[in-house]
């Protein structure tokens, strides 16, 4: 069997250095992460923070930056009870230029077997990528509620 | 069929703006699947137990199947079967579903891969590789009116695993 651990591959009409810049940018991700935003100085060993309304719900560090090439930070839930006793778990996007388009490969791992955390992850990345895919492509985001992100929370 | 004996063991989801039934429209349909598909077709009846068909650009069939749940705009299940010698034979019959859901004004569109047998990641990755492509230009076709080119060619681990089964690959 595999290890517990989240997949996703997108294809997006951008630039590498776009996708960075939005993966990177605060101000961005605040759009397309359903109000979101991602705080740090992107250098390797430097904090991570996602914040959501102010509120730091997940932190980590930065392992890796090569930009616009492969950007990776370690991610410990912080905000509900029962998603801050699972291990600290590992995002790493890998950006390559695909013909005209860019392939942007998010994995996530470092969970741990039966745990809640890959189901919720597993539900808000088709949901913030997709957002992500809308906003490079056509300048605008779709119109999903912000319970999207936890659909299905307790289905896996 | 024994559904139970199914599992997914490829699952992508995507959200799109696009209601339900363009959605449907362009899973289901020849002219706009040859646009986000890499020139594939879908040709299928549509009703329960109607032909199921990709048509490659060189007009052969390259997947056979059949309508085995139809529920227009909603949800569609096709056996998916690859005609390639011996495939369906060595790795079983390939289910795949396609479930649409309203999400706030969008679309969450969700494809399930099942198989009624454990596949190594080798072979899955095919599907897995396949998948986000062909769902990611379904996707930048509905929303901007043209989907991108997102030419694939089969996994080389793929090819190898299938070879090592004693499958025949073109």
């Amino acid at each position: 069997m595999s290890k517990p651990q989240f997949v996703y591959v997108t294809y997006i009409e951008t630039t590498p250095e776009n996708l960075w810049e939005a993966l990177t940018s605060s101000e961005f991700t605040k759009q397309y992460w359903f109000g979101a935003e991602v705080r740090s100085d992107w250098k390797v060993g430097s904090p991570f923070a996602l914040l959501l309304d102010g509120e730091v719900t997940d932190s980590g560090e930065i392992l890796e930056a090569d930009p616009p090439r492969r950007l990776s930070y370690s991610f410990k839930h912080q905000k509900f009870e029962e998603l801050r006793g699972e291990p600290i778990s590992r995002v790493v996007f890998t950006i390559e230029p695909f013909g005209s388009l860019v392939r942007l490969t998010v994995l996530h791992d470092g969970f741990v077997e039966g745990g809640k955390y890959l189901g919720a992850v597993s539900n808000g990345w088709p949901a913030i990528l997709s957002q992500l895919k809308s906003l490079l492509e056509t300048g605008k985001l779709l119109d999903i509620p912000r319970a999207a992100l936890n659909k299905g929370f307790d289905a896996k | 069929m024994n559904l139970d004996q199914f599992k997914p063991l490829t699952v992508y989801t995507i959200y799109i703006a696009a209601t339900p039934e363009k959605v449907w429209e362009a899973l289901t349909s020849a002219e706009l699947s040859r646009k986000y598909f890499s020139g594939f077709a879908v040709e299928m009846q549509p009703k329960l137990g109607g032909r199921f068909i990709v048509r490659a650009p060189d007009g052969s069939e390259h997947i056979s199947g059949e309508v085995f749940e139809y529920d227009p705009p909603k949800k569609l299940t096709v056996t998916w079967n690859v005609n390639w010698p011996d495939l369906v034979a060595k790795l079983g019959t390939t289910l795949v579903t396609y479930e649409i859901e309203p999400a706030g004004e969008a679309v969450r569109l969700t494809m399930s891969e099942r198989h009624d047998r454990a596949l190594s990641d080798d072979i899955l990755s095919g599907g897995r590789t396949g998948w986000p492509a062909i769902l990611s230009g379904l996707k930048s076709l509905l929303e901007t009116g043209k989907a991108p080119q997102i030419k694939m060619s089969p996994p080389v681990k793929m090819l190898e695993a299938l070879k090592a089964m004693g499958i025949r690959t073109p």
